[in-house]
């Protein structure tokens, strides 16, 4: 055991690095809002740097400059109402300019209204259930076989051999691009949360209430997410795929799972 | 009647007789706010390195994709007993030591005002996490559901789960009497000249988070109370099926949780304000101003729970609400930073440890308020949320944060406590290590948070790997760095004997009684020379 342990930090620590793609930064996604999304992050980002740029530079002229082994000599004044006011002030015009934006993308976020299409999305220890509430559709949707073999505490798959590990599902929820999906969510046992960071959606699914979020994918994609509210010991392993179609690829898509014929396509045309 | 600090340095002399008792039963037994602050301090020292070492579990699991170690479940209990322990067992307690030690020297009392419940908010402790540990052996094994204890999934906890709530009834009731004594004793005991608004900052942080804890851990109690009678006795509160709600849970933790998180910060930004004054030979700036700061942040604390929620499905206004409120704390906390600076600028500073570990604080706390601030957007909240940024911000404003003002404030106050000046070439040399260590641990996971990488799993996909392998040797580099600090505790009684004043010139009552500190300080009320005691009106 305590051998196994030792072996196993010794492997940790000297696996090297680097081998998968990786991010530094949030996605800009793919539709509208998760570009707004996006933009009001980096927005609010550069504005913590440029404050950071004058606090700390403050800061560190100061650190620098009024040492006592460089013969600095302590000054006396204890405040200076004139500064306070300022650094209480300045603070609450950079928050107002950040708020305005903010609040506008919120409303546009809680706009469900008119949705081309609706889903119920139901989290299951530890799965999702998506019911296509016009197109008669319905499965659940679990991890992929080959993430749930490598998974396992001393398995023998490495990780890194497998597509999308942890990321992948058997039957992903398919939705036709341009249209606006409705995600109805809702939970069967504990909470979980459906996000997937290239839609820019996180919402809860909770027992007994319905909760609502929308979106519309500008492109043609898979996009993965999962789980996000810890619902238990396999939180880790519920992930979220969503595949955005062309209409004519979900109408077939659709047919094939014995579904009815979907209200998306049928307008678009 | 009223005699000057010098009078009291001669007749603490003739006092001696007055010494503690001898063996066990001074630690069990005492009355004496110095015990026990000492204990407070020992006891969180211990659950320090015991949730740390749940840490490392979790990093050791994390270092690379795939399950190595531990399976599923028993990482989640690692996650939730790390942060119980973390919160309510370190943070917390270490701070109620720093007050039981430092609030009576600092206002001139001679001791808490109510000493024997002081003795049992203590004792409580070690049994409440004595229980909660012990709950790693259940049939079920340990709590994990987080240490945010959200139904459902709470109530599918094992046998632990009774002990889980009994244990935190536990902390609440000693918290709570730690604060009504906090309070009574600052509201009575003050030395006649010091007004209120005279009080070294660390005084006044503390009165502030005193009445934070009693208006709150109450609430908390009545939370888990719900989820027990939940379980046990039929009732619905939480459950959608006997037409409860589980986001009502969230709602009540978060109205406690949110004040919890600047019961936290608050006594580290009184530290704070005590020890880098002391380092730039200048008096704090704003003395007045950083008290109205501290008391509007602990009112906002009040109000913006729900930004813990913005994913449950609250209405569009209360939404809004939550995040405006929220995005007004950065100008109270912002007026804190600056007047730090403004403390620094122009004084002649040097940089021993506590100035060292205060100076980091004011650096990764503020970098902790940025993301504190982004978080608060909410719809980019909506992304962060339940990620590695969350996980992030949090560790950046608790461990630089906290744990940073606490080791300052354990540098700073040692040699009052000991009468012997720690190793200062060591004291830096773990000052150093914690603060390289620290970022390294903690900067990759914004990273990993804005790519997608929720928090509390035990297994990622492979885009995650790098960066975590990262945050994991920073772990161990960090932990192990904390072992310096044991070190130099151990030896501190070998360091030269510390004078009356410790430093160069500090400020404050209690650098006017010897080193150590005699067990009776103050024993009558003090004649304080205003420019030792009062120095922001006296420069």
């Amino acid at each position: 055991m305590i051998r196994n342990l030792a072996l196993g930090l010794i492997g940790i620590f000297s696996a090297g690095a680097a081998r998968a793609d990786w991010a530094l930064n949030m996605p800009r996604g793919v539709t509208e809002l998760s570009q707004e999304t996006y933009d009001l992050h980096m927005m609010v980002f550069w504005v913590c740097v440029a404050i950071g740029v004058v606090v700390f530079g403050v800061m560190i002229y100061s650190l620098v400059k009024h040492r006592k082994s460089s013969g600095a000599e302590p000054a006396k004044f204890s405040h200076s109402t004139m500064a306070e006011v300022v650094w209480t002030a300045i603070p609450v015009v950079i928050l107002l300019a950040m708020a305005i934006p903010a609040a506008e993308t919120m409303v546009r976020l809680e706009d469900s209204r008119d949705p081309d299409m609706t889903v119920v999305a139901t989290g299951y220890q530890w799965k999702w259930h998506y019911q296509y509430q016009d197109e008669g559709v319905d499965f659940y949707s679990s991890l992929a076989r080959p993430s749930l073999e490598a998974r396992r505490l001393g398995g023998n798959t490495d990780p890194f051999s497998v597509d999308n590990y942890l990321l992948d599902v058997d039957n992903p929820l398919v939705v036709p691009v341009g249209a606006k999906v409705r995600l109805l969510l809702t939970s069967n046992d504990v909470l979980h949360a459906w996000w997937v960071p290239e839609l820019a959606i996180k919402k809860d699914a909770i027992p007994g209430i319905v909760n609502e979020t929308w979106f519309r994918a500008e492109q043609t994609g898979t996009f993965r997410g999962q789980c996000a509210e810890l619902c238990g010991k396999d939180h880790g392993y519920m992930p979220i795929v969503v595949q955005v179609v062309e209409p004519d690829a979900f109408q077939a898509w659709v047919e094939t799972r014995g579904g009815d014929a979907p209200k998306f396509a049928s307008n678009d045309e | 009647m009223v005699s000057t600090p010098a009078d009291l340095h001669d007749k603490h002399d003739e006092h001696e007789h007055h010494g503690p008792a001898k063996g066990i039963g001074r630690w069990l037994f005492t009355t004496n706010h110095k015990d026990i602050g000492t204990m407070y301090l020992i006891f969180s020292l211990v659950m320090f390195f015991i949730g740390g070492a749940m840490a490392l579990v979790i990093r050791s699991e994390l270092a690379q994709p795939g399950l190595q170690f531990v399976h599923p479940e028993f990482f989640n209990s690692m996650t939730t007993m790390h942060a119980l322990i973390m919160v309510f067992g370190a943070v917390m307690p270490a701070f109620v030591g720093l007050a039981n030690w430092m609030i009576p020297m600092q206002i001139g009392a001679p001791d808490m005002a109510l000493p024997r419940m002081n003795n049992w908010s203590f004792w409580i402790l070690p049994v409440a996490f004595g229980i909660l540990l012990s709950t790693l052996f259940m049939p079920g094994g340990a709590p994990a559901s987080g240490w945010t204890m959200y139904p459902p999934l709470v109530l599918q906890t094992g046998d632990a789960f009774p002990f889980l709530i009994f244990s935190v009834h536990l902390m609440g009731i000693s918290s709570i009497m730690g604060a009504i004594n906090i309070i009574v004793t600052i509201i009575n005991m003050r030395t006649p000249e010091m007004t209120l608004i005279r009080m070294p900052m660390f005084v006044w942080t503390w009165l502030i988070t005193a009445y934070l804890l009693i208006a709150v851990m109450p609430v908390l109690a009545g939370a888990v109370t719900m989820l027990l009678t939940d379980q046990f006795f039929g009732t619905s509160f939480f459950l959608a099926a006997g037409g409860g709600d589980p986001v009502m849970f969230q709602h009540i933790f978060w109205f406690f949780g949110h004040p919890e998180v600047y019961i936290m910060i608050l006594p580290a930004f009184g530290v704070v304000s005590e020890i880098i004054p002391t380092f730039s030979r200048k008096p704090l700036f704003g003395h007045d101003s950083m008290v109205y700061a501290a008391a509007s942040i602990a009112f906002l604390s009040f109000i913006v729970w729900a930004h813990h929620m913005f994913t449950v499905g609250m209405p569009l206004s209360g939404q809004m609400f939550f995040m405006f409120a929220t995005m007004l704390i950065a100008v109270p906390t912002g007026v804190k930073v600056f007047n730090w600076v403004g403390t620094m600028w122009r004084g002649a500073m040097t940089f021993e440890t506590p100035m060292l570990f205060s100076l980091a604080f004011v650096f990764l706390f503020t970098i902790g308020g940025f993301s504190g601030l982004m978080l608060a957007i909410a719809p980019a909240d909506i992304q962060y949320h339940d990620s590695y940024f969350v996980v992030a911000h949090f560790h950046y404003v608790l461990v630089p944060g906290s744990i940073f003002a606490l080791m300052a404030a354990a540098y700073y106050w040692l040699p009052k406590w000991t009468g012997h000046m720690y190793n200062e070439k060591i004291g830096k040399l773990h000052f150093w290590t914690s603060t390289i260590f620290v970022n390294l641990t903690f900067f990759p996971m914004h990273f990993l948070g804005l790519a997608g990488m929720p928090r509390r799993i035990p297994d990622y996909s492979t885009q995650f790997a790098d960066f975590n392998y990262i945050a994991s040797i920073g772990a161990f580099g960090f932990g192990l760095s904390q072992l310096i600090f044991v070190y130099v505790l151990l030896t501190v009684k070998k360091g030269e004997k510390a004078t009356d004043a410790v430093w160069d010139n500090p400020k404050g009552l209690e650098w006017t009684v010897p080193s150590p500190a005699p067990y009776h300080t103050f024993d009558e009320p003090v004649h304080v020379d205003r420019t030792v005691a009062f120095p922001q009106n006296n420069p």
